[in-house]
């Protein structure tokens, strides 16, 4: 999934401040599976808002809609019912939904209000953790389900920095060293020899190389009847 | 038999000023084979490596070029390796770098497009196919002695073997250790690597660091990655009086190089005296590696192995 935090209300509010009607997106997808922009926390984040403002003396419409998933543009196209009564969207979803929500109301303003984070996973209840770089090529299988590329500090593929310790990382000791996790999933599998080969260097034309990627898929597309 | 090489270790000013970097080497000069010249060590903001190098050149010295992945990518990397080679560098020390976060940059991205062992294998295709990665050809090849660092003080042990294994079939032609304190777990290295046959497919520099003070001692084992100082070394240093800490920092460093000159697949020595390039002529002369050979007219084959 895709992790966010909310950001300081101070930094919201200052962004939205010369609106008089704001309407509040939340999703209910990633955002909410990391506790940043659901349906609670939209609401949560709607009554700090208007209590903000009421110590001000203004009284500002505040709205909040939580759609299932902010990002997919069948899922907010109803939105289009009541987004013209607002003068402006206080989106909860991720990077990619404050976007899609712009893509499609070109008419109106947005304000993201989570910083976006990762692709990662939740290893427990409020612990999150990055373990996916989203490179579009994956090498999972070379380095035994743990990905250096994301969770070594340097990136490296072709083994150890000299600085690790006790198996954790020099760079923050919390995090163990990845490859530490590689060599011992790897022993457990008798399969270090895939360590022997020199692992070439990536190819970032896959992630990087001609601007924003996108996929598409004519045998999923919609039928013309 | 070959000699034993000797190189040293110099870093690069935080400043414009071209007489920093000279006055080091100066000290060093006729003491050593060789001279590293650091890359924005510590990932500090320091006078470029390479054009520290070229200073060096210009006093008729023989500079390692220290090359980290960290800031530049694969683009920029193999320019100045051809940039480093015309300058008329040739040697290299191919480095992953100190992480962003330990410097005055924290706010930077690491690049790391490359990793060091690539790095060596980018540079070993460039040299001697005249290609650069994807396979076009050069007009000129550089001309480089290649180098990779090792640490046989961090776990596990036994990835660092074939670490190292890589780095040589990627094409290191010099190894340079992390410094020793610690010879007992350096001759545990020493014999996994020695079983696969490792040392004789490349040069190995081990690795040594005087220290300045028993503070000193102890900031390295606890604060500096990937260093390992055993009890008995801060005990040796906490032993003796403040005024003479320096002096048994050097002894002990002495001391090193004698234990390291009786191990099997040793072909030199790489004496890091961080900001005390001063010592550095004390210890080669009492380890008994003075005189040094006169430099070869080509430079670059530090090493004066048959």
């Amino acid at each position: 999934m895709i992790t966010a935090e909310q950001k300081p209300i101070e930094e919201i509010r200052r962004m939205i401040e010369p609106y008089t009607s704001v309407l509040l997106i939340g999703c209910g997808s990633c955002v909410a599976e990391c506790a940043a922009g659901g349906e609670k926390e939209t609401a949560i984040l709607a009554s700090a808002l208007r209590m903000a403002a009421k110590m001000e003396g203004k009284t500002p419409v505040i709205h909040e809609k939580t759609v299932e998933r902010q990002c997919v543009k069948d899922f907010i196209l109803p939105l289009a019912e009541s987004i013209d009564d607002y003068e402006v969207v206080l989106s909860l979803g991720c990077g990619a939904g404050v976007q899609a929500v712009a893509e499609l109301f070109p008419q109106i303003p947005i304000v993201p209000a989570l910083n976006t984070g990762f692709i990662g996973e939740t290893r427990d209840q409020g612990y999150w953790v990055e373990t996916c770089t989203g490179c579009g090529d994956c090498m999972l299988y070379w380095f035994g389900g743990v990905c250096p590329l994301t969770r070594c500090a340097k990136q490296l593929l072709n083994g150890p920095c000299g600085g690790s310790r006790d198996g954790k990382c020099e760079v923050n000791p919390e995090v163990p060293c990845a490859w530490q996790l590689i060599f011992e999933r790897l022993s457990a599998f008798n399969a270090l020899d895939r360590l022997e080969d020199i692992y070439p260097p990536k190819d970032w034309s896959q992630k990087q190389g001609l601007g924003p990627r996108k996929i598409i898929r004519e045998d999923q597309q919609r039928q013309e009847t | 038999m070959g000699e034993l090489a000797v190189t040293a270790e110099c870093g690069p000013p935080k400043g414009a000023d071209p007489d920093a970097i000279l006055r080091k080497a100066d000290l060093l000069s006729g003491k050593v084979d060789a001279i590293n010249v650091t890359d924005n060590q510590t990932a500090t903001v320091r006078m470029s490596s390479l054009a520290a190098c070229s200073l060096l050149l210009s006093r008729g010295l023989d500079p390692v070029l220290q090359a980290v992945v960290r800031d530049r990518n694969r683009i920029a990397l193999q320019s100045d390796i051809l940039g480093a080679s015309a300058l008329g560098i040739r040697n290299i020390l191919c480095l992953s770098g100190d992480h962003q976060s330990f410097g005055n940059q924290p706010h930077a991205m690491g690049v790391f497009d490359l990793d060091s062992i690539q790095l060596v294998q980018t540079i070993k295709t460039m040299r001697d196919q005249g290609t650069v990665l994807g396979g076009e050809s050069l007009t000129k090849s550089p001309r480089l002695f290649i180098g990779a660092a090792a640490n046989p003080f961090a776990d596990p042990l036994e990835l660092r073997v074939i670490r190292l294994a890589k780095k040589i079939r990627a094409g290191a032609d010099f190894i340079q250790t992390q410094c020793v304190y610690n010879l007992k777990r350096f001759k545990e290295w020493m014999s996994l690597i020695t079983d696969r046959g490792l040392p004789e497919k490349t040069n190995i520099l081990a690795g040594v660091t005087p220290l300045k003070s028993s503070g000193m001692a102890h900031y390295m084992r606890n604060r500096v990655s990937g260093i390992d100082i055993p009890d008995e070394v801060i005990k040796r240093m906490e032993g003796v009086n403040k005024t003479r800490q320096r002096k048994e920092g050097i002894q002990i460093c002495v001391e090193t190089i004698q234990g390291l000159r009786e191990m099997q697949g040793i072909k030199g020595f790489h004496i890091m005296a961080i900001e005390w390039e001063e010592a550095v002529g004390e210890i080669v002369e009492r380890a008994g590696l003075l005189p040094r050979p006169s430099l070869n007219q080509d430079r670059g084959q530090f090493f004066y192995v048959v």
